[in-house]
């Protein structure tokens, strides 16, 4: 039974990212001289966590279903200013710049998700295009609305308690929502038939659209969802910090690749699981935000963060291979049926 | 004689000004094996396409129970009962065998406004069909099918195409990329499916095979019926011949023939 138990947990597509995470922090302990209370008590790497994980996760099913989104990198400075242009330097009520933010998102997730299903362009290309359009969109509007790349913004109390608050001085509200999501994405992949057909068009499309799945209609929800979740996540940047700016949030294209593959997630489709992105999440926060609390240089963070990807990628490729094997072969006869 | 389950009668399929398939007119009846056999590119792969719904026929008709259909699309097909099962058995080689079974038919169970993926009725049902067959190996639906042995995603495959009520089954060379004993093992599924009333489409250019199971053989060469015989009315080496081509090889030996005089005419005009 034991044995069992230990080949169905390497069989899950979250081990390697949970390796990675307890690797990674074992490492900065020993060698980093990290005490393990000063990390887990840090607000630091929680609110990156937070911060990363509402977008990667949307964009690690996108990844399971075989598609791509880049675009986020724009997404999030597109968010956190139009409800800051909205609210603040139009002073509409903070209901309408929500809903306007959700909005934007909505709308280019919609434009990704119809170009990639209605032509055969990768949605790598299709995503690096509103990439690139969406920051020439918010620099040009920020600069013509506003006359300046950068808007303040006063949200009313209810509005910063929902989206924007610090709890116990330091723990951003977002990391609440984080949670939550991670819970729902969880549940809808694992435990619905919808979670069935992503895992099914990652594996093959073709297939999937015979087998009645309407592949085109959940390909754009994931585009949507992708996109609106950077748009949630700039927006609640900007009530947190009282401002948004144009720049920033292209880091955010490779650290969300990068956790989702670490997550075990890989790049054709059809494998991965939302824990394993999660842990993909939690590992990249730690690596890029613990350095701080280690004795070694924080310039190394980058290196640590390419080998941590190669190496969980390889355990990655290693227990897919022990899981497409199965269980070990114990009856090699053949009951033979005529 | 009871009316053939699936009939065509007269199809042509051309893409463009392409023909591929001309006048094509085959019968399958239930619980009857019927072999297609033809060298690659003889039009099988447009043929079973045609009868799955992913083309439509330029022209002549389609018929199950003596009822025409169209088909628009693989699912009209799918919903009549018509199944593919293709060379490589499952094709979502990353997914669980509970899941990829039901693929697009989930079990649900309800609770309240919500409805969850029933993973132990999946698993279960997954397992019980496939064991019917004869496949004792598979005791446990959460392995994944890329670590089923070919033969092994076969019988899932069939079995998966038994459990939800085909009556057509088309089997794309389900032999082709398997072992002798592997093979074996695929054709004694694909009589426990006849055995049960399925008509069964098999499509090979392995004479053997074919010689083994079916009931009725269609040659094709070239998109036409070159052939259309009952077990035992010719022999492996004849359908072998016919399957090789034999106009094709006959031509060929005539071609070098005239080569070889010609050869010998300028040889001697030279002298």
């Amino acid at each position: 039974m034991k044995r069992l138990n230990i080949t169905y947990l390497i069989q899950q597509p979250a081990m390697g990212a949970m390796i990675s995470f307890v690797a990674v922090i074992l490492f900065y302990v020993l060698l980093g001289g990290v005490e393990l209370s000063n990390l887990f008590g840090a607000a630091s790497w929680v609110n990156f966590a937070a911060n990363l994980g509402i977008i990667a996760l949307p964009v690690g099913l996108l990844m399971i279903s075989g598609e791509l989104d880049i675009s986020i990198g724009a997404m999030i400075p597109a968010g956190s200013m139009t409800i800051a242009v909205v609210s603040g330097h139009y002073g509409l009520p903070i209901e309408v710049g929500i809903l306007a933010t959700l909005a934007v998102g909505v709308s280019v997730g919609l434009i990704n998700g119809i170009l990639t299903v209605r032509t055969t362009v990768p949605s790598l290309i299709v995503t690096l295009g509103t990439l690139v359009a969406m920051q020439g969109i918010v620099l040009s509007a920020s600069v013509l609305l506003t006359g300046n790349a950068s808007v303040s913004l006063t949200s009313p109390e209810w509005a910063k308690a929902i989206f924007g608050q610090l709890l116990g001085g330091s723990y951003q509200i977002i990391i609440l929502w984080w949670l939550g999501f991670s819970l729902l994405y969880y549940v809808v992949m694992h435990h619905t038939h919808i979670g069935n057909w992503i895992f099914a068009m990652g594996g093959d499309k073709e297939s999937a659209r015979n087998a009645g799945i309407p592949t085109q209609k959940l390909t754009i929800w994931l585009f949507v969802l992708s996109s609106t979740s950077a748009t949630f996540v700039g927006m609640c940047g900007a009530i947190l910090f009282n401002s948004a700016q144009v720049s920033g949030g292209m880091l955010y294209i490779f650290n969300t690749i990068v956790s989702v593959v670490v997550g075990g997630v890989i790049l054709t489709g059809g494998f991965g699981s939302v824990l394993g992105i999660f842990f993909g999440i939690l590992t990249f926060a730690i690596v890029s935000q613990g350095i701080y609390f280690t004795d070694i240089d924080r310039n190394w963070s980058s290196l640590i963060i390419g080998v941590m990807l190669l190496a969980a990628v390889m355990m990655n490729n290693l227990f897919r291979k022990m899981a497409l094997l199965g269980a070990p072969k114990i009856k090699t006869t053949r009951e033979a049926k005529s | 004689m009871t009316t053939p389950v699936l009939e065509l009668r007269n199809v042509n399929k051309s893409f463009g000004p392409i023909d591929v398939l001309h006048d094509i007119s085959l019968k399958v009846h239930a619980g009857e094996v019927l072999c297609l056999l033809g060298d690659n590119g003889a039009g099988k792969s447009t043929l079973i396409k045609t009868l799955a719904g992913v083309h439509k026929q330029t022209s002549g008709q389609i018929l199950m129970d003596g009822e025409e259909l169209m088909f628009e699309r693989p699912k009209d097909a799918a919903d009549r009962g018509i199944s593919t099962v293709h060379q490589f058995g499952g094709t979502f080689p990353l997914m669980s065998i509970g899941r990829s079974f039901f693929v697009g038919v989930e079990p649900v169970i309800k609770w309240g406004p919500f409805s969850f993926f029933d993973r132990k009725t999946a698993n279960e049902t997954a397992v019980k069909a496939v064991r019917e067959f004869g496949i004792t190996r598979i005791d446990d639906g959460d392995r994944l099918i890329g670590g089923l042995s070919g033969g092994e995603r076969q019988a899932l495959a069939i079995a998966r195409a038994v459990h939800f009520g085909a009556r057509v089954l088309i089997l794309d060379e389900p032999t082709a990329a398997l072992g002798v004993k592997e093979a074996a093992h695929v054709l004694r599924i694909v009589f426990e499916a006849r055995k049960r009333g399925l008509a069964i489409i098999f499509i090979t250019h392995q004479v053997m095979h074919a010689m083994t199971v079916g009931d009725h053989f269609a040659v094709l060469i070239r998109g036409a019926l070159a052939a259309d015989f009952r077990k035992g009315e010719k022999t492996r080496e004849e359908i072998t011949d016919l399957m090789a081509g034999g106009e094709a090889m006959a031509e060929l030996e005539s071609e070098i023939e005239s080569y070889a005089q010609s050869d010998s005419e300028t040889s001697s005009a030279a002298q």
